[in-house]
């Protein structure tokens, strides 16, 4: 019973594939958060009611889509043609951008809420004391949603690792590509190798469960840490438990 | 309408306000509106005094940039900060002014002293500046403490440094401690009433408390439903009858006196002012200086006078003698100016000018007709008793 050479290659690829994903949808998601989190405008549901259509939709219909778009003649198809990057579907680019859009909710929510707990109040006390709205945003918004970006980082890291159905539809399985974790898994079953199937599911299981445990445990300690002003981190994921991995 | 079209104008020591806001009702309650023209003093404690709701935060707000006008001309000591006719707008971090929140608003993820940086950071604030403050609002015990573990007391003092580091020219303070219990209140006022005796940075003061009002401020804008119903100073304002306040329970008039003699023998001490001399228990305060008292209108009593007596000031000795005996010790010389209704029918409330101070007494309608009171009568103000304001 061990790891084999392929199968540490799609762990290898699962993190990178995750942390880089992590990582585009912080710096994506935190304006987006902030925006929604401070808009009055009506556009704003629009905006919510798109960033959470993952939660809702299968996957298949997601990667069906950006299959699509992402194809020789598609919108996004289009763009990275003229700019010389070729059509992305199957490749380990083409994983990412659609991870980026299946994983946007698990991100933006967190942030989003971490954003509106803090309220309006600590924005205007900071212009009172001379930082601008950017200076405030760096120095007080993003520090008093600490707890948010940590929920927001570990829950798009964890449901990037664990999706299946839109790296099916626009990754394919090549190994060193694009066959993750769970393609692995699958590939696995399919050639009846259980026990090979086994480690890496037990793998995913123990790594998912051990994630959520330090999410839960982040989230407890924050509020005891800071319980007298504890109403200004309330960052629990809405509906994280409809993501279908 | 005397605008300049320059943003630094001749008026040097003044803070004009003129302010419309409107909400629309979008709650489903009637829409809020604000609309207020005001000249105040570029000096001194001015309090925006007026029930919950009358739009005195929202005024504050205004002024701090915080709220968006429909239409707005701010100039504060010279300098325009809005002037929606030319479209110029200084947004809140450019504009010179400390605020202090009605609830502690100290940044929870830092220290005291890092609190205190955040806002010299952002402004060239000199180490004696530092010092001064640190100093003037008993603060430098705490540093190190996150604010979380600090009393609400404490906060407010942080608080309040923090607004005046920014070296402000308009400290902007919304009834800093109306989240405080009675004794809190009381640890900070002896600190308030140090800002105002020795900072000359110009403070609006939003309160609903009478009490700090009058213990603190020196011009007074009353408002009502986004209204100003009556600005003016604090001493003449409390008493014109025209005004609602006139007709709340606890109406009465402000003086200003000095104290000017300590009685050791008695433990009394003697404070005088334009219109006599009062007499009150004894207080470790130094000759010479100034102490406001509230003479509330419910403790004024009203005894006929003949105007032989009118040449004696001497209230404050042997007048038992001449008037009866009572345990009485204050009694001024006054004459009524007018007399209006009170808040209940049976009271009638009374103006009166003790040599250029004036009081109010409410008396009841009863005794006003058994004395036959008018309007130029003389009387004595009888003071059951008074309030220091210290």
């Amino acid at each position: 019973m061990y790891i084999t050479a392929d199968d540490w290659g799609a762990i290898r690829l699962t993190l990178t594939l995750a942390s880089l994903v992590t990582v585009l949808l912080l710096a994506i998601g935190t304006p987006i958060a902030w925006w929604l989190a401070t808009t009055r405008s009506r556009s704003k549901d629009w905006i919510c009611a798109i960033v959470a259509l993952p939660l809702v939709l299968p996957p298949t219909v997601i990667g069906f889509y950006l299959l699509i778009a992402m194809g020789p003649h598609g919108p996004i198809g289009r763009i990275t043609q003229a700019l010389g990057l070729g059509v992305l579907p199957f490749t380990f680019s083409g994983l990412v951008v659609a991870s980026v859009f299946y994983s946007m909710p698990f991100v933006i929510q967190p942030l989003q809420n971490a954003f509106e707990a803090i309220g309006p109040r600590p924005m205007e006390v900071a212009a009172s004391l001379r930082a601008s709205p950017l200076d405030a945003f760096f120095t007080v918004a993003i520090p008093l949603a600490k707890p948010g970006f940590v929920t927001a980082a570990i829950l798009g890291f964890a449901h990037t690792v664990g999706e299946f159905g839109v790296v099916l539809m626009i990754g394919g399985s090549i190994p060193g590509k694009t066959r993750v974790l769970s393609m692995q898994i699958y590939e696995h079953v399919e050639s009846m190798d259980y026990t090979q199937a086994h480690i890496l599911a037990a793998v995913m299981l123990a790594f998912s469960f051990i994630v959520l445990l330090l999410m839960y445990r982040n989230g407890r300690r924050d509020r005891h840490d800071d319980d007298h002003h504890h109403s200004y981190h309330n960052h629990t994921p809405r509906d994280h438990q409809n993501g279908s991995a | 309408m005397h605008r300049n079209s320059v943003s630094h104008s001749k008026n040097n020591n003044t803070i004009i306000a003129d302010i419309k806001l409107g909400y629309s009702g979008h709650t489903g309650k009637l829409g809020f509106q604000l609309k207020v023209n005001l000249t105040l003093p570029g000096h001194g404690i001015t309090g925006l005094f007026g029930h919950s709701g009358s739009g005195k935060t929202t005024l504050l707000r205004c002024i701090a940039g915080l709220e968006h006008t429909n239409t707005g001309y701010l100039e504060v000591n010279g300098e325009v900060w809005q002037d929606s006719e030319r479209r110029h707008f200084i947004p809140t971090h450019q504009r010179a002014l400390g605020y202090v929140f009605q609830e502690a608003s100290l940044f929870p993820h830092l220290s005291v002293q890092e609190n205190l940086h955040y806002a010299i950071k952002r402004c060239s604030t000199s180490n004696s500046d530092w010092n001064t403050t640190i100093d003037m609002l008993g603060i430098a015990e705490l540093m190190q403490r996150m604010p979380a573990r600090l009393s609400g007391g404490e906060r407010q003092r942080v608080a309040i440094a923090r607004a005046l580091l920014t070296k402000p020219r308009l400290l902007l303070m919304d009834e800093p401690l109306s989240a405080l219990d009675a004794a809190r209140k009381q640890e900070i006022l002896p600190y308030l009433e140090r800002l105002h005796d020795e900072l000359a940075v110009p403070i609006l003061y939003v309160s609903h408390q009478s009490d700090e009002i009058a213990r603190l401020a020196d011009h007074v804008v009353l408002m009502e439903n986004g209204h100003t119903l009556a600005s003016g100073p604090l001493l003449t304002l409390l008493t014109r009858m025209d005004l609602p306040t006139a007709l709340a329970e606890d109406a009465g008039a402000v003086i200003e006196t000095t104290v000017t003699q300590h009685d050791q023998r008695y433990h009394l001490m003697q404070l005088d002012f334009s219109g006599g001399a009062i007499v009150v228990p004894h207080r470790d305060i130094a000759i010479g200086k100034k102490l406001r008292l509230r003479l509330h209108a419910r403790d004024v009593i009203v005894e006929l006078r003949n105007t032989d007596d009118a040449t004696s000031f001497d209230t404050t000795h042997n007048h038992n003698s001449k008037h009866g005996v009572s345990s009485l010790q204050n009694r001024i010389a006054a004459t009524i100016v007018s007399m209006a209704d009170a808040a209940h029918p049976a009271h009638i409330m009374l103006q009166l000018d003790a040599c250029g101070t004036l009081l109010l007494a409410r008396i009841t309608r009863r005794a006003c007709d058994q004395l036959a009171l008018t309007p130029g009568k003389h009387v004595w103000a009888l003071i059951k008793s008074v309030a220091l304001l210290a």
